[in-house]
């Protein structure tokens, strides 16, 4: 298993090297740049050049992806020319909070996805799953925009139920040792804090949790009927094996293995950035960050974000692939 | 039947867990702002939505409204502008005089100001902040940090010829005369800086925290992006503003506090204000409905009528600032000749495309600067819309119709003068051709390309238009006409001197005739066709009161209260 991993990790190298490079010169070829990014119409050709000059944007291209992979093995990924601050700074600032929404996201999806797929192969062609069927297409096709202004307008603008943006209430003082405000909130035991930390979840949770449970009730639902149909299940209940012992042991363990994968695969995408979710919410996250960080070719944050989102699928789906040996003895890494 | 005790472990902890997240769901929205007025001892907080975060709090090194905005609150400069307008007021300075040649400038400031770390204000004040601004280099020198001072003043002390920055400079130097009394000298005359001092990057800083704070301080990285490792701009933003910083989480919040020893007039209720940046529109308009914001700017056209209708919420409008304009350049045939810049200009339905693609926002524009500046000349000659005349006039000097004419707008952009560039072209395309031209439409992407073309005189006919960066009509027409420019493809001595006239004339109101006269001059020469000036809006909740709207965007919230 250990020369499985390392194998796994050493191989991410040559791939984010490779990724760099192809996002180094895609970014190059959009048209526009920061000069006219930062002045609109105030810019003249010399401000322009000037820019982009003070930036190395005139050199070779070679000389600048070796300059920028240079920093890049430093760990340094660039600044950004809008804030002017390292991109890496703004990362670690706003990853936690992608984190926080993908997680509760992925629990929402989960808890309610896994069980409702679930029943719903328990009672095939019943009413529950011919409901979860139909629900499960609505929730993929159903817009994130959309269903979060929805959703945003009736809880919040409506009812004034759950708030409508941010993390926490603008007014709350809490430390933010590690920008979970969930986890700050617990750090400082401050359980109002908390309870707010955990409203402002609920409505970007949801939104962005839909299309994934829909698509793990349908997993669920799928890969259930498929293992209920397997013969070393007749077998368990033609032994006499208390039903909810087959349920248990058999059934849903061997049908969480494609489950797994959807869901590893799903995590590893929302990690990357809930574009329209973080924005209609003024949710801080990489999502946003990356759409703003194209308008104005900032060319540093849209180089360092990819570098690093591919790191991150790279990483969750390791994860993935060795839950596999823990859930099914028979897999085996070597 | 048996439960095991781990199932019935699992169970309960499900159940409390839900139970917690209904209670904490059932908590209710965000208030936004505490009541104000009635409850005295109660702090008023504000909370204004932004469409980003700022850059720095250093107005020295930036130009992006989000910055200018918090920098504005903390921050004063010598003059400053009456709320809601463009004439100069006093501010940190109590009166001022220009020598003869206009060459030095003497200005009285008060006595009584202090920065938020309780030094003094006084003309070494005054000159270390100006002289820190005339000294920049490197990094300092990039057209998108000190875009200001180099529009204003030009260039700096060192000329570094790759960094873009102009090599001469208006700015000559700065003596403390006095205890508070400062000479500004400068290279050449000009009247137009001074109006320019209200802009919030000629704002102070104390000189003591700049340097304890090391605001100068910093690194250059490999991309040549300046990273500053002082917290002058991050954390010590030290003014005499009546709002001091009291802390700033990134993309999150800006908390100011009110200056309790703030030297001038406070009569807002406001002691704690918070600029929380929501870049989504739609967004800022939920988060005000659900009284989780108290206001925000650049309200879309398609919200105003929603926030007109709701009796808790208020639309304000800000005085035009700007202008939509053709530009014509006649460098390329026929535009050279004023038959045919008239007959274009009586071609197109002006008043019809404002009111078609401006949601009443807009209003018609008869030159190219706004009704709120000086200088504006209420007699220059107009160009009604009459199709007919336009087609004698093009008769009249021999042309055959239709008369051939390129014209392009840009894509992928929307500008508070020109939301929406394709409409207004198709509406003047279709104007154009009903009359007496026949047009070869052209298009391009805004950045680069569009502006490239534009600056570079590849269009005969363009959309384009310009915002105001301060209250000086140099800063408007000025900028268009005082030389010849590619563009514009002409020469006309008369009126480039009139500009240059008028931007030396230091008394007040010979420059205003001076400039009242120079846009006559150009409305005759139709060296393009202003067609639109158009008024951003902001919204608010029904009980904040006191806000001014400012053509600038000066607006302080020390005016602005709450009320329960």
């Amino acid at each position: 298993m250990f020369k499985y991993i390392l194998r796994r990790l050493l191989l991410t190298i040559p791939i984010l090297i490779g990724l760099s490079f192809l996002v180094f010169i895609f970014i190059r070829t959009l048209p526009g740049g920061p000069g006219i990014a930062l002045l609109g119409e105030r810019a003249t050709a010399e401000s322009r050049e000037a820019i982009e000059r003070q930036l190395g944007l005139d050199k070779p291209l070679f000389v600048q992806y070796t300059t920028y992979l240079g920093n890049l093995v430093e760990g340094d990924l660039g600044s950004s020319i809008v804030t002017r601050r390292p991109v890496m700074d703004e990362l670690l600032e706003r990853f936690p909070a992608t984190v926080e929404l993908g997680i509760a996201a992925m629990l929402f999806a989960v808890a309610v996805g896994v069980p409702l797929g679930y029943l719903a192969a328990k009672r095939y062609q019943g009413v529950l799953d011919n409901a979860s069927l139909f629900g499960s297409l609505i929730g993929i096709s159903f817009p994130i925009f959309f269903l979060a202004l929805i959703l945003k307008y009736i809880f919040a603008v409506k009812l004034g139920w759950l708030p409508s943006i941010g993390r926490l209430d603008v007014t709350r003082s809490i430390e933010h040792p590690t920008n979970f405000y969930v986890l700050d909130a617990i750090i400082a035991r401050d359980p109002s804090a908390l309870a707010d930390a955990l409203k402002h979840l609920i409505l970007p949770a949801i939104a962005l949790g839909t299309i994934p449970l829909a698509i793990t009730a349908r997993i669920t639902r799928a890969a259930t009927l498929d293992v209920m149909s397997e013969d070393y299940v007749r077998t368990a209940r033609a032994k006499g094996l208390d039903p909810r012992v087959v349920d248990r042991r058999h059934v849903l363990r061997n049908a969480m293995l494609p489950v797994v994968t959807v869901i590893g695969l799903q995590t590893g995408l929302l990690l990357t950035g809930a574009v329209l979710t973080e924005t209609v919410f003024a949710w801080n996250g990489v999502g946003s960050w990356m759409v703003n960080a194209i308008n104005n070719r900032d060319f540093a944050v849209i180089q360092g974000g990819i570098v690093f989102f591919a790191a991150v699928v790279v990483a969750t789906n390791l994860v993935v692939d060795i839950s596999y040996a823990f859930l099914n003895p028979r897999i085996r890494y070597s | 039947m048996r439960h095991s005790v781990r199932g019935r472990c699992a169970r309960a902890a499900a159940v409390a867990a839900a139970l917690a997240l209904t209670a904490a769901a059932c908590g209710g929205g965000d208030g936004g702002g505490d009541d104000g007025g009635g409850g005295g001892d109660e702090d008023v907080t504000m909370i204004f939505g932004t469409a980003a975060d700022p850059v720095v709090l250093d107005g020295a090194l930036v130009s992006d409204g989000e910055s200018l905005r918090a920098i504005d609150q903390m921050f004063e400069g010598l003059v400053t502008l009456e709320p809601g307008g463009t004439e100069v007021a006093p501010n940190l300075a109590t009166d001022w005089v220009a020598s003869d040649d206009g060459l030095e400038w003497t200005f009285n400031l008060r006595d009584d100001v202090t920065f938020h770390d309780g030094t003094e204000f006084d003309a070494a004040a005054v000159c270390s902040n100006f002289d820190r601004w005339h000294t920049f280099e490197g990094s300092f020198q990039n057209p998108a940090a000190t875009y200001y001072w180099q529009t204003v003043f030009g260039g700096f002390e060192t000329f570094d010829p790759n960094s873009g920055a102009p090599k001469d400079s208006l700015y000559e130097g700065c003596e403390a005369t006095e205890e508070h009394q400062v000479v500004l000298t400068l290279t050449k005359p000009s009247a137009s800086f001074l109006a320019a001092m209200a802009l919030t990057n000629f704002t102070f800083a104390s000189p003591d925290a700049l340097e304890k704070y090391e605001a100068d301080k910093g690194e250059v990285d490999a991309e040549g992006i300046f990273r500053a490792t002082g917290t002058f701009g991050t954390e010590h933003p030290i003014g005499t503003g009546p709002f001091k910083f009291v802390s700033w989480e990134r993309n999150n919040r800006l908390v100011m506090e009110r200056n309790e020893d703030y030297w001038g007039d406070f009569p807002g209720n406001i002691d704690t204000l918070i600029f929380r940046p929501i870049p989504e529109n739609a967004a800022r308009l939920q988060a005000l409905q659900s009284g989780e914001i108290n206001g925000y700017d650049l309200v879309e056209p398609q919200d105003f009528t929603t926030i007109e209708e709701a009796d808790e919420l208020q639309l304000l409008s800000r005085p035009a600032f700007n202008v939509g304009y053709v530009g014509m350049n006649q460098a390329v045939e026929p535009l050279d000749d004023i038959a045919v810049r008239q007959a274009i200009a009586h071609a197109i339905d002006r008043e019809e495309i404002v009111d078609a693609f401006y949601a009443g926002q807009g209003e018609v524009a008869t030159q190219f600067m706004p009704p709120e500046l000086f200088g504006y000349a209420d007699d220059v000659t107009t160009y009604e819309y009459d199709p007919d005349k336009a087609k004698q006039i093009l008769t009249d000097a021999g042309y055959d119709l239709p008369v051939k004419i390129d014209f392009a707008y840009p894509t992928d952009v929307s500008r508070p003068y020109m939301p929406d560039p394709q409409a207004n072209f198709e509406a003047m395309v279709e104007d154009l051709e009903q009359c007496c031209f026949e047009i070869e439409e052209k298009s391009a992407i805004w950045t680069p390309t569009y502006l490239d073309n534009v600056d570079n005189g590849r269009y005969g006919l363009y959309l384009l238009g310009w915002t105001g960066d301060f209250g000086d009509p140099d800063n408007f027409i000025g900028t268009f006409f005082q030389s010849s420019q590619k563009a514009w493809g002409f020469e006309d001595q008369e009126i480039f001197t009139c500009l240059d006239d008028a931007e030396t004339e230091t008394d007040q109101e010979a420059r205003v005739t001076k400039y009242e006269e120079c846009n006559r001059l150009i409305m005759d020469f139709l060296p393009g066709v202003p067609y639109v000036h158009t008024e951003p809006a902001l919204a608010f909740t029904a009980n904040v009161s006191g806000y001014q709207p400012s053509p600038v965007s000066l607006e302080p919230f020390s005016l602005v209260s709450i009320e329960s």
